[in-house]
């Protein structure tokens, strides 16, 4: 538990370098407003009203204002800089994800996450696919590149320990890549309020030895697909599973769509 | 820069308003349907005080939940039980609170606070005119703004209660009742803010007309007040903001009541496009609730530190590039919305940008209070609480603006922190030193300065105990606009914490219990006010509190700006602004002139 300014302990590749930046900009805004609210305070005590004493006629400094119009303006400038690499790295790497990453799908509803696995092929579309629903399994040290999509609202695709947030537009199949640095098991969350269910829309991210997932896959894919989740059977509140089932989300079989899938 | 003085008012303005005449208006048309602007800004007080206090019993209810999470309200039984079955909050009458407590704050309690009553008060007084140019229009745009804020109420009382999907209305949600729930709320919601908007435009149309056309003689543009350049740009925002907004509306309820699928992915809509068109009004819209706070944070702090604004022409300009600069930001609002990755560098580029001048207003203002002679009157104080949460809500931007690190604060309890610093640590701290000030002028009584004192301490204090923490509950990875955080395994450790907020937040919304009594109990107790209780130099300084309808007995000239506080060789700290020169005043002016 931390009840400070520490960001928690990352568990993908790109998190500790998007940590890194956070903690630049919390040294760079630290050191600003100490400053700042310092300067406030020794003035507001130093300069209170005292009979007798004037106040200094100035109406101000142009250099002065030009000093503190360039250095903001470089430290901002400094800080997107900074930032733009490693947002590209997250948010596209190399074509939205890297090469050999485990290919994954992820269909939002309300208020579940269905999660297709490519099965032992590692092919999604094929006939050992399998679904589960709201547990995302992944090897660690591998990257995973999860199609996300939405049946109904926009909901958002958030795993706090790995930096991951992206919105499920319906209508798009939004790409999201990710390595996982850590066995262990984390949660998953959806962050954009998506009807009166949102507040309970978790599941759980179990991150495998690579060996370990391997059997994973084996033993699932080889299970009936008890848990393959038939439109009606949702806790979705009912009236939209007809439609749900013709959305968009399951229209989306080629994973070669994210092109269009960007606004 | 030219000289030349600048034709005032309409004459047919100034001829009904000639003061001096016994005023013979009925009771009616002297305080309900009134033309005088000064009523009006009293009518637009009223009427978003009353909406900050619903908003805030909003805000109560929901930090009762996220402190004591599924426990009964006391005294809840009366929602009823569609929203609160025994006083226990329902999912889904939480998302309606979150929804129209961000909705009335912003659209019925802050910007009419900021637009509606300062700009109202204001304007024609510093500049120096007898009334705003379109007097019946001003009257109208109170009168459309009042029914738009009882459409809003009575969505409380339909079936399936208001709307639901957020202050922002994200569709496909807020489009489709069947996925929301909500069916009448939502529509109401379209419409109460579609008959808002006119209210707006027929105020921003009044403002700009009245501040380029209708300045006193020598009210040069240089010589404005400061809150009158901040409502003029506001003004333009509001005019280019309020019809973008205003169409999305319309095709919204077009998706709930004929239809159409604008927003809806089938049939080839797009649930992206009312994110852009939302925010293409909603990022001006930040500014619109931040400007005129601003500009009535500079009057004051000038006035409280006896000392001239520390670069007026600065200031003027940071307002202007603020304003450019505010229409090529609204992309970092979706930098995870899907929108193209390439697209969110450069709205974080853009975003980066508008932090200078923002900075470089802050800078002037701590150069404004060194060397100065600090008087903490109470609107004073309120104004310095504005800059030092200002600073912070204005570097915990940077985190947001930064896309990487956007990524894992966003749309958790951070941003619920950044907006809370800018609009209530920002905007209502501003507008409290507001009215503190100019109480007096309007009302002709004086604030209780003790009771005021008290207010403004026990604000600042429980205002941080409720809003600081919350940076930290979103660093925790606490989401916004969640019901029960303690179904996440790992939020439920933070409850402690929660529940600190919720017992500030309720001390918070207590103390302003004081700050009612004072409002209410000054009106007739208070000490009278003089024409100039602050020794101030602008022109409604030198009229009676109140002053008479029509304002000015005779046309006021304007020889100065309004900033010359502690002017050297004047035994008196301050100078009116239409106090004419004195012989040796004269030549230095010249002089100075010259330099120009």
């Amino acid at each position: 538990m931390d009840w400070g300014w520490l960001m928690s302990e990352p568990a993908s590749t790109f998190g500790s370098k998007i940590d890194s930046i956070y903690y630049v900009i919390l040294v760079i805004t630290g050191v600003i407003f100490v400053l700042v609210e310092g300067a406030l305070i020794v003035f507001l005590l130093k300069y209170r009203h005292r009979e007798g004493r004037r106040a200094e006629y100035s109406h101000g400094h142009t250099k002065l204002e030009a000093v503190w119009t360039i250095i903001p303006f470089i430290l901002v400038m400094a800080i997107a800089w900074m930032s733009m690499d490693v947002w590209l790295e997250a948010k596209i790497a190399d074509g939205h994800a890297p090469a050999d990453a485990l290919p994954l799908r992820v269909t939002a509803k309300q208020f579940e996450w269905n999660v297709t696995y490519p099965g032992p092929d590692e092919k999604l579309d094929t006939p050992d696919d399998f679904v589960k629903r709201n547990q995302l399994h992944l090897p660690v040290g591998r990257a995973v590149r999860v199609d996300l999509a939405s049946e109904d609202v926009i909901h958002s695709f958030f795993l706090p320990v790995f930096r991951v947030k992206q919105d499920a537009v319906p209508g798009m199949v939004i790409p999201v890549w990710f390595e996982a640095t850590k066995a262990g098991e984390y949660p998953l969350g959806c962050a954009e309020l998506c009807g009166l269910g949102h507040y309970r829309m978790r599941g759980s991210v179990t991150v495998h030895e690579a060996a370990a997932f391997d059997s994973w896959v084996a033993e699932e894919g080889s299970a009936p697909a008890a848990e393959t989740p038939a439109p009606a059977d949702t806790t979705g509140g009912g009236a939209e599973a007809a439609e749900a089932a013709a959305a968009p989300g399951h229209d989306h079989q080629q994973p070669s769509s994210e092109g269009e899938g960007r606004a | 820069m030219s000289t030349v003085p600048i034709e005032i008012g309409h004459p047919s303005v100034q001829h009904w308003a000639e003061p001096g005449h016994a005023d013979h208006r009925s009771f009616l048309r002297k305080y309900i349907f009134s033309t005088d602007h000064k009523v009006i800004g009293c009518q637009f007080l009223i009427m978003s005080l009353t909406f900050l206090l619903i908003g805030g019993l909003l805000a109560m209810l929901i930090r009762w939940q996220l402190g004591w999470p599924g426990t009964a309200v006391p005294g809840g039984a009366i929602l009823g039980d569609a929203k609160a079955p025994g006083g226990i909050i329902l999912p889904e009458f939480y998302n309606s609170l979150v929804t129209m407590h961000g909705t009335i704050m912003i659209f019925f309690a802050i910007m009419p606070l900021l637009v509606g009553v300062f700009g109202n008060w204001l304007i024609p007084l510093h500049v120096g005119a007898a009334d705003m140019a379109f007097p019946r229009l001003n009257m109208a745009s109170f009168w459309t703004a009042l029914p738009a804020g009882v459409i809003m109420l009575s969505s409380f009382f339909v079936t399936g209660g208001s709307a639901a999907a957020g202050w922002t209305a994200y569709a496909p949600l807020s489009a489709s009742p069947e996925l929301s729930g909500v069916y009448m709320g939502q529509k109401l919601w379209c419409l109460s803010l579609i008959v808002l908007g006119f209210s707006s435009l027929m105020g921003a149309v009044n403002y700009i007309t009245t501040i380029v056309n209708m300045r006193a003689p020598g009210m040069k543009w240089m010589r404005l007040p400061l809150p009158i350049w901040a409502l003029f740009i506001t003004a333009i925002l509001v005019l280019l903001a309020i019809p973008v907004l205003t169409g999305a509306l319309i095709l919204l309820l077009f998706d709930q009541t004929i239809g159409t699928t604008f927003f809806l992915p089938k049939d080839g809509g797009q649930p992206l496009m009312w994110q852009h068109l939302f925010w293409y009004f909603g990022h001006p819209e930040v500014y619109i609730l931040i400007l005129p706070a601003m500009g009535i944070a500079s009057e004051v702090i000038s006035n409280g530190s006896r000392k001239p604004i520390f670069g007026y022409k600065f200031m003027v300009y940071a307002i202007v590039a603020i304003a450019f600069l505010g229409w090529i930001v609204w992309g970092h609002h979706m930098f995870q919305s899907g929108m193209n990755p390439l697209l969110g560098g450069a709205f974080m580029t853009s975003t980066m940008i508008i932090a200078v001048p923002s900075a470089i207003k802050v800078f002037n203002w701590l150069g404004t209070i060194y060397r100065g002679d600090i008087h903490f009157h109470v609107p004073m104080l309120n104004a310095l609480a504005f800059v030092a949460m200002f600073v912070i809500g204005g570097l915990s931007g940077v985190f947001m603006a930064s896309t990487p690190v956007d990524i894992y604060i966003h749309d958790t309890y951070f941003i619920v922190a950044h907006i809370h610093y800018v609009l209530f640590g920002g905007s209502l701290f501003a507008i409290f030193a507001g009215i503190y000030f100019w109480y007096p002028k309007f009302f002709g009584r004086m604030l209780n300065p003790t009771l005021g004192k008290i207010h403004f301490a026990l604000t600042f204090v429980f205002y941080n105990a409720v809003f600081f923490p919350m940076h930290n509950l979103g660093l925790d990875g606490m989401m916004r606009r969640i019901y029960d955080p303690n179904q996440y395994e790992y939020l439920a450790q933070y409850q402690p914490m929660n529940t600190f907020i919720s017992v500030s937040a309720l001390l918070l919304g207590a103390s302003q219990l004081i700050f009612l009594f004072n409002f209410l109990w000054s009106l007739r107790g208070g000490k009278k006010a003089p024409a100039n209780p602050w020794n101030s130099n602008s022109l409604e300084w030198t009229l009676p509190s109140p002053p008479p309808h029509g304002n000015f007995p005779t046309m006021p000239t304007v020889y100065r700006g309004p900033y010359e506080y502690s002017v050297p060789g004047r035994e008196a700290d301050y100078w009116p602004q239409s106090e004419p020169p004195g012989e040796p005043e004269r030549k230095a002016a010249h002089r100075e002139e010259v330099h120009a």
